[in-house]
Parts: structure tokens; sequence; C-alpha cells
């Protein structure tokens, strides 16, 4: 019914103990999402308890997913200065989905992660500065909204967290649900961006159309459009934020940055153009045209 | 964070780049002095946070002491694209031979530094990439393996240099460590200076600082110029807003990077343009959004507000306080639109009604009545 998560997913909360940690955990928990363990360094033997769940905390992520080979997915929440550690410890114990929610993690820290999970082909890095996933009514493994998504047959790639609620909660509002929500984060150097995730999305049976929510800043749309062209059986609404923000200013996300002529929206746009990909103008139409594509 | 070129420059020879003698100077007096200990031409060069300084005349050469006198004092109080020059540099000018350029650059597209380097030195380095994009040889540097000698050597003959290539190779592995050990997000080298006597030499440098990392290099800070900042920019920092000085009149203020960057779109669309960007972050209570308005309404070149909320974690009733406070106080003194959907809408609702504040549906209807309103 989705990608990289749903219903079965057992899920370990790196920073469990911290506020953050806690908080989402709990708010994790009440989604219906499988917490088996938390981890934080030495505050092994702890328990976390929250909605009647009364969840183990260990050491390590070792320590955690060695007590439970079945955790698939670790969240972290830990602060940017720790964050890359934190993603190479999940990776080290062998969890083969890590999603890292810090935002202002060095961009060095990160092109070293990058770097080495390159070399771990069973390891897929979300974020980071990312809300997370959610396959909505299955798992929510990020700080979204739960109220904002509805279950449906609409995938959705974002470089922005807000307005990955903002489309959501609109297609929700048109009665149209999603399958799965990622939302990748707006830093320069992320794990997963939409090239990583356009053919699950176009291999998932429940699958039917793909909204993508890109932004100024690099060349990761370009290299999307380039894939939708060739290899997309599934239609893609493409919306692109930032088209009025000015050269060689940082708009907020670390990654939203036009230098010299890379990164300008006017060559995002060429380039969903020149691969047939409708591009909405605006937020609202968004829903005009995934009803357009799904044929509602 | 941008540091200027002296600084760029201090920082690449703590990395055994070599650079020509130099020493900043805030008057002619001053420059006049370092003039004549050095007895020899020098270049007297505005520093500035701006490219394009030469063309702009803040780069002058002085035969002797009483000349680098006059054109320091030519330069200092000089305004380069809206920026007052209040230092200069004054440097032995080197024997130029030869002028290339080499640069790195933070690159998403191999998730790594990518290192740039061009025959084509001394000039705007985006202009030859747009005209002449076969002149810059690129090399994506593996982040854990960083640059090696041999790779540079290898940049180096397929680029065409010319030189002492074992030099030549120092100065670009040079650079890559003085990016890796201050966290550049961008550093160069233009020109890189092969003089007539076969030295390789830094003759100008430029490096950005990524500001994630600044907490790992508390010797940077005192690099950090507070004026030459945009003042309320200054003042967002201390709130802990992102938030930049735009251009436009009407003050835009939201909640996610992604939202605000869309909000700015759609003032653009509808016939305005945005003063600023500012993002409240994530989970704002009423105080944030109160100081949030306070500040925007600080902007002389604001003539309406445009508020596009969209809660997630940041409940709608939070910012409807915030707002309500501003009122309250008499400080909401301009055209203030507002749009607020998602967690706590209904509660934020209940709050406004009955105000004085014009409530929309959509953002886009909120941005055609604003902008409308501020041009009246």
């Amino acid at each position: 019914m989705s990608i990289l998560v749903n219903k079965n997913t057992k899920v370990l909360v790196q920073g469990i103990t911290g506020r953050e940690g806690a908080y989402h955990a709990e708010k994790m928990l009440e989604y219906g999402t499988q917490v088996v363990a938390g981890a934080t360094p030495g505050k092994g033997g702890q328990t976390f308890s929250a909605l009647g769940h009364t969840i183990p905390v260990y050491s390590s992520a070792a320590q955690a997913k060695a007590a439970h080979p079945e955790i698939s997915a670790s969240i972290i929440f830990v602060p940017p200065a720790a964050a890359a550690d934190a993603t190479l410890e999940a990776a080290h114990a062998g969890i083969g989905l890590i999603i890292n929610i810090a935002e202002g993690m060095p961009t060095i820290d990160m092109m070293r992660v990058v770097r080495e999970l390159k070399e771990m082909p069973n390891v897929r890095l979300i974020g980071g500065n990312c809300p997370g996933l959610i396959t909505p009514g299955e798992c929510k493994l990020g700080i979204m909204p739960a109220s904002t998504f509805k279950a449906g047959r609409v995938g959705m790639i974002s470089r922005s967290g807000t307005l990955t609620y903002e489309a959501s909660k609109m297609l929700a509002d048109a009665n149209i649900g999603t399958s799965t929500v990622v939302g990748i984060g707006g830093d320069p150097i992320i794990g997963t961006t939409f090239i990583d995730l356009l053919p699950m999305f176009n291999d998932d049976p429940d699958t039917d159309a793909v909204v993508m929510i890109g932004e100024i800043g690099g060349a990761d749309e370009e290299m999307a459009a380039a894939w939708i062209a060739q290899h997309m059986k599934k239609p893609v609404i493409a919306f692109i934020s930032g088209r009025t923000a000015p050269k060689g200013k940082r708009m907020g996300h670390a990654g939203a940055l036009i230098m010299g002529n890379v990164g300008t929206a006017e060559s995002k746009l060429e380039a969903m153009a020149a691969a047939n990909v409708p591009v909405a103008d605006t937020m609202d139409e968004i829903v005009t045209l995934t009803k357009k594509a799904l044929g509602l | 964070m941008k540091l200027h070129e002296y600084q760029a420059k201090e920082l690449l020879a703590k990395f055994g780049v070599p650079v020509p003698p130099g020493r900043i100077a805030f008057t002619p007096d001053e420059a006049k002095a370092i003039a004549n200990e050095y007895g020899s031409l020098t270049v007297i060069k505005a520093q500035v946070h701006v490219g394009g300084r030469g063309k702009a005349g803040g780069v002058k050469l002085a035969k002797d002491a009483n000349e680098a006198y006059d054109r320091a004092k030519a330069i200092l109080g000089m305004d380069i694209k809206g920026l007052t020059v209040r230092k200069v540099l004054v440097g032995k000018a080197v024997d130029i031979a030869k002028e290339y350029y080499c640069g790195l650059i933070v690159d998403r597209n191999v998730q790594g530094y990518t290192l740039m380097v061009s025959k084509e030195g001394g000039v705007d380095i985006e202009e030859v990439a747009a005209t002449n994009p076969e002149a810059i040889t690129r090399f994506a540097i593996d982040p854990i393996k960083g640059l090696r000698p041999f790779e540079a050597r290898d940049i180096a003959l397929q680029a065409g240099l010319e030189g002492n290539l074992n030099k030549i190779a120092a100065m670009m592995v040079g650079l890559y460590n003085a990016a890796v050990g201050v966290d550049a997000s961008l550093a160069e080298i233009n020109p890189l200076v092969i003089t007539e006597q076969g030295d390789v030499i830094a003759a100008d440098a430029k490096i950005d600082i990524d500001d994630n990392a600044m907490y790992r290099h508390p010797e940077l800070e005192m690099y950090r110029e507070v004026e030459s900042e945009h003042p309320l920019e200054v003042e967002a920092k201390a709130f802990g807003f992102s938030y930049v000085k735009l251009d436009g009149h009407i003050g835009v203020i939201g909640n996610g990077a992604g939202l605000v960057m869309t909000s700015l779109d759609v003032v653009s669309r509808v016939g305005g343009k945005a003063a600023n960007f500012l993002d409240i972050g994530g989970g704002a209570k009423a105080e944030v959004v109160y100081n949030a308005v306070k500040l925007v309404l600080k902007d002389p070149d604001v003539k309406g507000i445009l508020i596009n909320i969209f809660g997630g974690i940041t409940r709608a009733d939070e910012v409807a306080k915030g707002v309500l406070r501003a009122l309250d106080e008499g400080i909401l003194t301009k055209p203030l639109a507002m749009r607020v959907a998602g967690t706590a809408e209904a509660e934020a609702l209940a709050l406004l009604e009955g105000k004085p504040i014009n409530m929309y549906p959509t953002m886009t209807e909120a941005a055609t009545a604003v902008v409308k309103e501020a041009a009246l």
C-alpha cells in the first residue's frame, strides 16, 4: 500500500529521552506507529512510557537492534552537531531506513555521511532537515501533523515541510488521499532525493500519480525531470517554490540558494516542460492538476 | 558568513597557501605607512562583501607611498553596490605572468565539493561558466579521501595550466584543506597567479563559511561584521528568525521556508513585491509572532503585511494571539491580510472574530487584498 514504511514497520527512536524525541515518540505512538525501542548514549536500561506503552531504552542503536532484530527503521532526534554520528551509528547497527530530522547540520558532515552510505546499499537515509515520511493510516515516521493526511493513492515527495502539509491537506479536502508522503529535506546535501523515490512510486501498485514539490537551488528537479521523461509510467505533477527569490540569498533552507546560474526556478520549469510534467503555478493548482491526472 | 579578501588570505596562509604580503588600513595615513614599509608597487583594494570591486573602481595600483595615500583616500568611503568601503587591503603587487582560476563549491549534484579550475583567471567565473563552460575543468572530490596531490596535478594538466606543476597542485590541495578546515561553503582563488619568477601565489581569494558549522569555529567569530549586515537581519537573528531583507513593499511572515518562499511568489504573482522573507519557524508561540510583526513593521519600506500560516506543529491560535497583542498595543499601523489554516484553525478564527483584522481563506486572496491596500 505504500513505499518505504507501512503498518509493520518497527521503529527505533534515537534521542527518545530528549524533549523533541519524547514528544514525537508519543505522537508517533498515538498515530499507531510501532515504536519498539529508544536509544540514548548512557541511558541504557531506562524505559520510556507514553499512552500505556512502555518502551525500553538502550545505550546504542546496535544494542537496540540486537535486542529487537525486527527494527527496520530509525528516526533521529538529536542536536545537529551529533546528527551525522547518530546516522552512521544507525547504519552500522544494520538499520535499513534512517530518518534524520535535525536542522542545521554542517554540510561537510553530510558529505561524509552520504559518501559512507554509498558503500552501504541496504541503507536509505531520508533528510536531514526534513519532517520525515508518512504512509497515512499505517505509519508516521516524522514530525508532521497527523490530521492533514488522508490515505489514498497519490505519492508525494517534497523539499519543504509546511508545503507538504499544505498540499496534503488540500488534496485531502478534495477527497484525494496519499499513499506515502516523503519530506526529503531542505539542506544542500540530503540522503534521498526525487530521483531515488520516483522509481519506487513508479513500481508501487498502490500509487497512481506523484506530486513533487521542489524549490530553487541545485539541480535535483532537473535530474528528476530527465528521469521522468525516460522512465515514469505514472503522471507526475510538480510545484516549484521560490520563483521570485533573489540570486545569492539563502531563503530559509540552506539548500534554497541560487548560485550563479545554477538552481534557478526558470531552469527547473524548463526541465519540467521538456519532460511534459505539468507544473502548478499556485498551491491550489496542485489539486486541479492532480484531479486532471487521475481523470477525476 | 562571507569573509573579506584579507580574512580569506589569512586563513589560506595558515594552510600553507602562498599569498602576497598585505595589511589592512582604515585611513589613508595607515595605507601610506604600509606602502612605505613595502617600498614597492602596491595594490590598494576595497574590502567589501561584494563582487566586482575592480570594475567599480575599488582596486587601484600605487607606485609609491604618496600615491597609496591618494588611492586609499579615494577608495575609503566609496559606495560599492550599496556598501560603504571602511577598510582597504594594502598589498605588495605581484608580477603577473599568468592568471588562472581555482575554486571549490559545495556541489549538490555530486554531494560533495567540486573543484573547478580554469585558464581563464582574474575574471568573473560565472561569466566563464555561462559563455565558455568548456574552459572550466571540474573534479568531484571524495569527501572521505580528500584531494590528493596527484589528482590536483591531473586537473591542472587537464585544464592546461602552465607553470610549476607541483606548486600549482600544492596550492589546490592547500585550498581544499583550508575549505575543509574552516567548513567553507565556497572557497576560491581568483586569480591564481604564476609570477614572472615562476612562483605560484593567491593574488585574490574569497571564502564563505557554512553558517551551520560556525559553532565549531569560535575563532572565526572575530571576522563577523554586524555593521555589514542589514540591521533588521541582525535583529531577526537575535529572535531566532530566518529573515532576509528584500526590495519590495509587502512584509511577509509565515511558517516554514517553503511556505514563506511560496508566499513571496504569490505576492509577486498578484502584482506586488515582498519587502522581506520571514520564517517564524516550527512551533512558534504568540510572543514569537508578536515579535515578528513588530520587526517587520520597523522596516520603512513595508506598506502592508501578509501573514500566511499553515499550522502543523505551529498552532494557528498562537499566531492569532500574537497578532492580537500587536493590535491591542496599537503598533499595527499598516494594512494586514492574514490567512491561517491547519492545527487550531477554528480556535484562531474564534479569537479573531469581530476584530479589525482581515482574514482570507487562501493565500492568493490574502496576498491580492494586501497588495491592493498597500497601493492605496
